[in-house]
């Protein structure tokens, strides 16, 4: 758990963060959403110390970031930023046990440690083990990235803006992992974002900054639903907003027994992708599959447009 | 169309532009005195040509290779061939100016000089830069320079064992002053390379700071820049006052070989000099470190030493080493103004040969510095390939 209490950041007279308050669950993937200059990025790095605070603390499981090292503090915390930071002049595998190594670790352990983690990003190790970062895809890289964020097995990982450079199928593809990954080990992450779509997609929180300022702090559908300030729905846009709310539902959740015509779509696809493919192909109703492929129902057009409607 | 297919196919030989420039210096060298030959060596020479420096059938040998040569230059031929017949032509060219100097010189006389003419070296300088032009071309890989480089020394060792230059003026020279060559040849290295150790102990940890504090940053760099405007010799004769001063009123300085003229004033004057590239060229190379490396080096917990070592110092090496490269050359050739304070080297026989008017004697000062030079770049450049990124990513 993490607890962040009147944290506050001045550079000489401007006010970067601005007594931000937030509580982050084990577990939980809580998205700092903002816009450029908005001190999104610095109120992450506040959290492991590259940036000490002007005032507030922070508490990480109760215990206050500086009762130790800011060195040791950052081994225990997953770090994966913008464009990778790989270490150019060493191997994937070198780069992914780096902190194992400041650890201290053995060797076997960290190798062990380190092919486990190719295979988890579905990186064949044999193959990537000993390339160097620039013999890899921006795809690849970016994996390698947070496998190395990974890899001392940390509760916490802090990502900024790691989808930053990616394009549109790579970005989706790389979210879905975060998202599988976070399942398996329940890491806590923190995440920085100026994309809401993707604080949507990804967060269990989100935390809208603007000015230094913590604007709101709650989970998706309260955001959309019931935006704090003209900034927040402004950012969510308000075009947007039935379409995003149906973003956060799965087809699985309005399922009801019945046939209907033509072609079938996932229970697991979300709402608005049902949506979209009712508009599209002017069906009133659609079969639903579930990952086996066996008919399981029908979702109605109506239905959706319902779940649509603003949250009272 | 038709026309062109027309033209029969050995009339289609392009031309090389380079090649150009290398057949008309070449061709003009060929018309120049080959070698000098003088009476003894402070009067003026009478100029020979080749066919006049060399016995008829070996100039007429020698004429038909140029000939060759000028020809494989001027079209657009195969690389390799290119190499290989520059490197044929400067072998030949060498002995060929030996056996000049036997040709000209009388039997037993051991007073009369002969001398390359400016037409040998202007041979040399166009086969080399053809060849220096094919190596570029062939974009040979570092250990195949490096081994290139010690199949030359070995050719001019076997040339110079052999006795074919022996007649030669510079050679002379050379047996004339075969210990103190070999002296100044060792305190030549002993400057160049002991101020570029120096110079690399103190000016990395300078560059480390220079990076790391903006405050020191420019008012360093600003100093040492200044120090690189002031002129060598000047630079060499300013330390004299200073240092005198020093060795006098300092007890164990003169001691520890501490004067103002002398080795000491020479090492520091190559020291000063070599501290910029080393400082600028360490600066450089951290400041071009990947700023988002550097980060995350620093979000996973590394502490400032264990970055340096591990990440930005890595990373910036073969920057640095550039750096190393330029001092190293540099002071190979700066050395030679050492001995105008008494600080010997090479220069010794370029500033007596001076004295005397006599060229030989300077270029028994000059060849080897430009030899030493040469090398140490040739080394130094194959070095920094190895350690570079890109090389690592080829292989």
């Amino acid at each position: 758990m993490i607890e962040i209490e009147a944290l506050t950041k001045d550079y000489l007279d401007l006010t970067v963060v601005d007594h931000v308050s937030m509580t982050v669950e084990d577990g939980e993937l809580a998205v700092i959403v903002g816009t450029s200059g908005s001190g999104k990025t610095t109120l992450l790095r506040m959290i492991n110390r590259l940036i000490e605070p002007t005032s507030g603390t922070v508490k990480i499981d109760g215990q206050d970031t500086r009762s130790e090292p800011a060195f040791e503090l950052r081994r225990r915390i997953g770090y994966a930023i913008q464009g990778h930071g790989l270490f150019p002049h060493r191997t994937v595998g070198q780069n992914i046990a780096t902190v194992p190594e400041l650890l201290g670790w053995d060797k076997q352990k960290t190798a062990q440690r380190v092919d486990e983690l190719l295979n988890l990003f579905q990186l064949d190790p044999a193959e990537f083990r000993d390339r160097l970062p620039s013999e890899l895809s921006g795809g690849q890289q970016q994996r390698v990235g947070v496998a190395r964020a990974l890899a001392a097995e940390p509760k916490l990982l802090l990502m900024d803006e790691p989808y930053g450079a990616l394009d549109p199928i790579i970005r989706s593809k790389a979210q879905s992992d975060l998202l599988a990954i976070q399942k398996r080990f329940g890491t806590t992450i923190v995440l920085v974002t100026h994309d809401m779509e993707e604080a949507i997609h990804l967060g269990t929180r989100i935390a809208v900054m603007d000015k230094g300022k913590l604007l709101q702090y709650a989970p998706p559908h309260e955001i959309i639903a019931n935006p704090a300030t003209p900034f927040v729905a402004e950012l969510i846009g308000t075009g947007e907003r039935p379409f995003r709310l149906l973003s956060l539902w799965k087809v699985r959740d309005l399922v009801e027994p019945g046939p209907a015509q033509g072609e079938p779509i996932s229970a697991d696809a979300s709402l608005r992708d049902a949506y979209a493919e009712c508009l599209w192909s002017g069906r009133e109703m659609l079969p639903v599959i579930d990952e086996s492929g066996a008919l399981i129902g029908r979702i109605r057009r109506d239905d959706i447009a319902h779940k649509a409607e603003r949250p009272q | 169309m038709s026309a062109v297919v027309a033209v029969p196919r050995r009339l289609q030989f392009a031309i090389d532009k380079l090649g150009v420039l290398i057949a008309a210096i070449a061709t003009v060298a060929s018309f120049l005195p080959f070698a000098a030959f003088r009476a003894n060596r402070i009067v003026l020479g009478e100029s020979k040509s080749i066919f006049a420096a060399l016995p008829a059938w070996e100039a007429t040998l020698l004429v038909l290779a140029l000939f060759a040569a000028i020809a494989i230059a001027l079209f657009r031929t195969p690389t390799l061939w290119r190499l290989w017949t520059s490197l044929v032509v400067l072998a030949i060219l060498f002995i060929a100016v030996g056996h000049a100097a036997s040709f000209l010189t009388p039997e037993g006389d051991r007073i009369a000089r002969v001398s390359p003419g400016a037409g040998f070296w202007l041979l040399i300088f166009a086969f080399a830069l053809l060849a220096a032009d094919a190596i570029a071309r062939l974009k040979l890989r570092p250990w195949t320079r490096i081994g290139a480089l010690v199949g030359v020394a070995i050719f001019f060792a076997v040339l110079l064992g052999s006795g074919t230059l022996n007649d030669l003026s510079i050679l002379r020279e050379y047996f004339n002053r075969g210990d103190t060559f070999w002296r100044e040849a060792q305190t030549h290295l002993a400057l160049a390379l002991g101020s570029l150790a120096a110079a690399t102990v103190a000016g990395i940890p300078i560059g480390i700071l220079c990076h790391r504090s903006d405050a020191l940053r420019a008012p360093v760099l600003n100093v040492l820049n200044a120090i690189q405007t002031v002129p060598s010799i000047a630079l060499f004769g300013l330390l004299i006052a200073p240092l005198a001063w020093v060795a006098a009123n300092i007890p164990s300085a003169s001691a520890l070989g501490i004067s103002g003229i002398g080795a000491a004033p020479a090492m520091v004057a190559l020291f000063a000099y070599s501290l910029l590239p080393v400082v600028a060229n360490t600066v450089v190379g951290l400041d071009n470190v990947p700023p988002a490396a550097n980060d995350a080096a620093k979000g996973m917990g590394m502490t400032d030493r264990q970055r340096l070592l591990t990440v930005e110092f890595p990373l910036a090496f073969p920057v640095i080493l550039t750096g190393i490269r330029i001092v190293l050359v540099q002071n190979i050739g700066l050395a030679t103004i050492a001995a105008l304070i008494g600080g010997g080297g090479f220069g010794v026989f370029v500033f007596q040969g001076v004295g005397q008017t006599a060229m030989d004697l300077v270029l028994l000062g000059a060849v080897p510095t430009v030899a030493l030079a040469f090398a140490a770049a040739v080394v130094l450049d194959s070095i920094v390939e190895m350690v570079s990124p890109k090389d690592m990513r080829r292989d």
